[in-house]
């Protein structure tokens, strides 16, 4: 969590908006498939729809690192983008090979973009540990 | 980064976000930048030296030049 900076409430509102279109984006594309009413290349046009708002959000928090004004708000993002990057990219690497010696299920690829989130909470929570009151 | 910002603050009456809002920062970024955990970029620095009209060097403490003295 960082402080309410201007950047800061300018990428939220980028990440609802966001949000609120892959939901849109999302429901289209389920209840297209279900209804059978998507083939060709409509149908890859509606499967890859939903995948472009989480596009947009990382693209968003591109953005907030270059628009955030407070030098040390934005190293704490960094530090979290780090974080976030190199747990996920450790989850994914033992997962695969658990994954090619048949030990585990396999998961569907988008599941790397909750992993990465929930590495952002991870990185939030180093901040906390390692910087006291500055990291939040 | 030690320095002696908590100290000129504290000669002025200043909270951590009185400073804050003069240097246009956070007040986390003060409270980091106080207790050493964060080192201000030289554009900060510059900006915290000219607030407190002193050079740089009075205000932040080289590290090297504390290495030498400890040896």
């Amino acid at each position: 969590m960082v402080a309410r900076t201007a950047a800061w409430r300018t990428y939220n509102f980028r990440v609802i908006w966001l949000s609120l279109l892959y939901a849109i984006f999302l429901i289209g594309a389920v209840y297209g498939f279900k209804h059978q009413l998507l083939n060709g290349p409509a149908a890859y046009v509606a499967a890859v729809l939903p995948a472009l708002p989480i596009i947009g959000i990382f693209g968003a928090i591109g953005r907030y690192l270059v628009e955030e004004q407070d030098e040390y708000i934005r190293t704490l993002m960094v530090r979290q983008v780090l974080w976030a990057s190199g747990f996920t990219l450790s989850l994914a690497t033992i997962w695969g090979f658990l994954d090619n010696f048949k030990l585990v299920g396999h998961i569907d690829g988008y599941w790397i973009v909750v992993v990465w989130y929930f590495g952002l909470g991870i990185g939030g929570l180093a901040n906390k540990l390692t910087l006291g009151d500055g990291g939040c | 980064m030690e320095n002696r910002l908590r100290l000129l603050r504290a000669e002025r009456n200043w909270s951590q976000q009185d400073l804050a809002e003069r240097l246009e920062v956070s007040r986390q970024s003060v409270n980091a930048i106080e207790t050493g955990k964060y080192d201000p970029s030289l554009p900060l620095a510059f900006r915290v030296a000219e607030l407190f009209d002193l050079p740089i060097e009075e205000i932040f403490v080289s590290p090297s030049r504390r290495s030498s003295k400890a040896i």
